[in-house]
């Protein structure tokens, strides 16, 4: 594990790899705003790279930061009223374009 | 009577319960000095009502001679990433802009019940990220100090720098901060005032527009050590809302406040004299020995060998967990939504995120969807989480050595704003020493040590073991009463 972290580690990103990446993230990126982001991931990429030198055999990686069981809540409906149903106008107060009770989305299927 | 602006939350909350002054007399006060101060432009909105209808509650609790609660009739401001019933809550971006949430966070209901009231939401880094407060699509926050003899506007630190600056101008007695990787301690510094990160899980994250969820944590920012005592134990308390609250009772800290250090090891980590790090940083560093050592405390070297790793992971582990958590602004269900003529879903999605969220949080939800992505997990997010275990396995071998750490806060003063924008890594490396407590979940503070040949403030940190906030504070209180940080900025902004 330790040498493939090296290898890939020391690639840099290319333009079309960040166009990729914007595109899975869900943002419009243009080509002036592609071109000043490329260098500057690349110089962060660069930087995180040194993580590579740490040997970290035989360390698992973190999962929990302090040790803490997960609960389980009572088996019961509606509980905690703020989490709970039956709030569809507070749900739908902000949304950009509710219609009749539900989010409104631009037509999906053709 | 005394300009009740000068009174931090203590005397505030005390005067205040004994009829020195009245809870609505406080608020006028408040948001008196709140009005008058908007060029520091540490409010994104004001809510100047809701200080006056929480003081009015508390003096009619006071005719009736009831309990007015650990914050009774004290107005504090909120920093913009809580969410607030009623009021709008933007993270300082665009993509919530005019978002008004319908249920109140937890940390600020606890604030509410506990006696305080609203002065406004206090503008922030957008989306908790940044160390300058720059990054605000509702424009920077100017700090209240300048150097000597210049007019040049200062950074408040960052990402908590509404709070930082509204505290330190007094326009505000005490105000929430978010701690993510420094987010309270680099701005208290920077403004020479006191904050506090609680140990990861004492202050609920529910209701808190989320950055990094492994690492974000709440806490207090005052003027004194002991203010944050009152107001870290009015937030803090377990939530069954949120899965990592921690389920333990919360100390009365305040009460068990004690700057006697005698028995106590304070542990000096070697690796935190780095290269690049100001000399005066170093300096001020020394004298929080000697403070310390005076207190009673015995003086310990210690090493914590991955802190030059703690910064890289934490800038895989931190847009990884942003790049997850901000999927959810979509523009379908609250904020802003940008809809192409003709557009379909997809483009909807892109649009709408392309206007919404500024360059840096662009920038971080990039790394973190191709550090992520396929191909590149193991070797950068796993890699990462594996160094997070090595920095926690760090201090935890060194408790075997100290009961807490002594460290600078930061490795340089404040700087003009503009000054570091065109590198992302300088700004990174702002939080060089706050990250490391970050990572592991530690309790850690800032407090003013004094202030540099510029007359710009400097910070010294705590960090102590899980769960003993009252370690920390107590060596908080210890440098306080010996640094007698009692300087102000001149009030260049009423």
């Amino acid at each position: 594990m330790a040498g493939g972290a090296a290898n890939a580690l020391t690639m840099s990103i290319t333009r079309d790899e960040v166009a990729k990446i914007a595109s899975l993230a869900r943002i419009r990126m243009g080509d002036d705003a592609l071109d000043s982001m490329v260098p500057e991931l690349n110089n962060i990429l660069d930087w995180v790279e040194q993580l590579g030198e740490v040997d970290v055999t035989g360390v698992e990686p973190m999962t929990a930061v302090i040790p803490n069981t997960l609960r389980l809540r009572e088996d019961e409906v509606d509980a905690i009223p703020q989490t709970a149903g039956g709030r569809r106008e507070d749900v739908l107060a902000n949304a950009p374009a509710a219609e009749h009770g539900f989010f409104g989305v631009p037509k999906v299927i053709e | 009577m005394t300009d009740l602006t000068e009174l931090g939350v203590k005397a505030l909350r005390d005067g205040i319960a004994t009829g020195d002054f009245t809870a609505r007399e406080a608020a006028e006060a408040f948001n008196a000095a709140v009005e008058q101060a908007s060029a520091l432009n540490a409010f994104i909105v004001t809510t100047p009502d809701h200080a006056l209808a929480a003081a009015d509650a508390i003096d009619a609790k006071r005719a009736k001679g009831e309990d007015l609660g650990k914050m009774g009739g004290v107005p504090i401001g909120m920093k913009d990433l809580f969410c607030t019933d009623g009021v709008q809550t933007t993270a300082a971006s665009h993509i919530l802009e005019g978002f008004v949430p319908r249920y109140e966070s937890t940390v600020s209901q606890k604030l509410w019940e506990a006696g305080a009231g609203m002065l406004g939401k206090l503008n922030l880094d957008q989306f908790a990220m940044g160390s300058s407060n720059e990054t605000s699509y509702f424009g920077n926050v100017s700090s209240p100090w300048r150097k000597e003899g210049s007019n040049a506007a200062m950074s408040p630190g960052g990402s908590s720098g509404g709070s930082s600056a509204a505290v330190a101008a007094r326009i505000a007695p005490a105000a929430t901060g978010t701690d993510t990787g420094g987010s309270i301690r680099q701005p208290a510094a920077f403004t020479g005032i006191t904050g506090i990160k609680p140990t990861y899980g004492r202050c609920s994250r529910w209701g808190v527009v989320a950055f990094a969820s492994s690492l974000d944590q709440a806490g207090p920012m005052a003027r004194s050590v002991e203010d944050c005592a009152i107001m870290l134990e009015a937030m803090a308390g377990f939530d069954p809302k949120d899965a990592t609250s921690l389920q333990m009772d919360v100390p009365n800290w305040e009460d068990a406040l004690d700057a006697d250090l005698k028995g106590k090891r304070i542990g000096i980590p070697r690796e935190y004299r780095m290269d690049g790090t100001d000399a005066e940083i170093l300096d001020s560093w020394e004298q929080g020995k000697e403070w310390l050592r005076d207190a009673g405390a015995e003086i310990v070297d210690i090493s914590l060998p991955h802190t030059k790793y703690a910064l890289p992971a934490y800038y895989i582990i931190a847009p990884a967990e942003a790049s997850s958590n901000l999927a959810r602004y979509d523009g379908v269900r609250y904020g802003l939504r940008d809809l192409p003529d003709g557009a379909g879903l997809q483009d909807m999605y892109a649009a709408t995120r392309a206007d919404g969220f500024g360059d840096e949080v662009k920038r971080r939800i990039l790394i973190g969807t191709y550090v992520l992505s396929a191909g590149f997990y193991d070797a950068y997010y796993t890699q990462a989480q594996k160094v997070r275990a090595l920095v926690a396995k760090d201090f935890e071998n060194a408790w075997a050595e100290c009961d807490a750490i002594l460290a600078p806060t930061t490795p340089t003063a404040s700087f003009l704003l503009g000054s570091l924008n065109d590198d992302p890594l300088t700004m990174y490396l702002n939080d060089v020493f706050a990250v490391p407590a970050s990572l592991a979940g530690l309790p850690a503070m800032s407090v003013p040590a004094g202030l540099n040949s510029d007359g710009l403030p400097l910070g010294l940190q705590i960090v102590g073991k899980p769960f003993d906030e009252q370690g920390v504070l107590n060596a908080g209180l210890a440098i306080e009463q010996r640094a007698g940080f009692v300087a102000k900025p001149e009030a260049w902004w009423c």
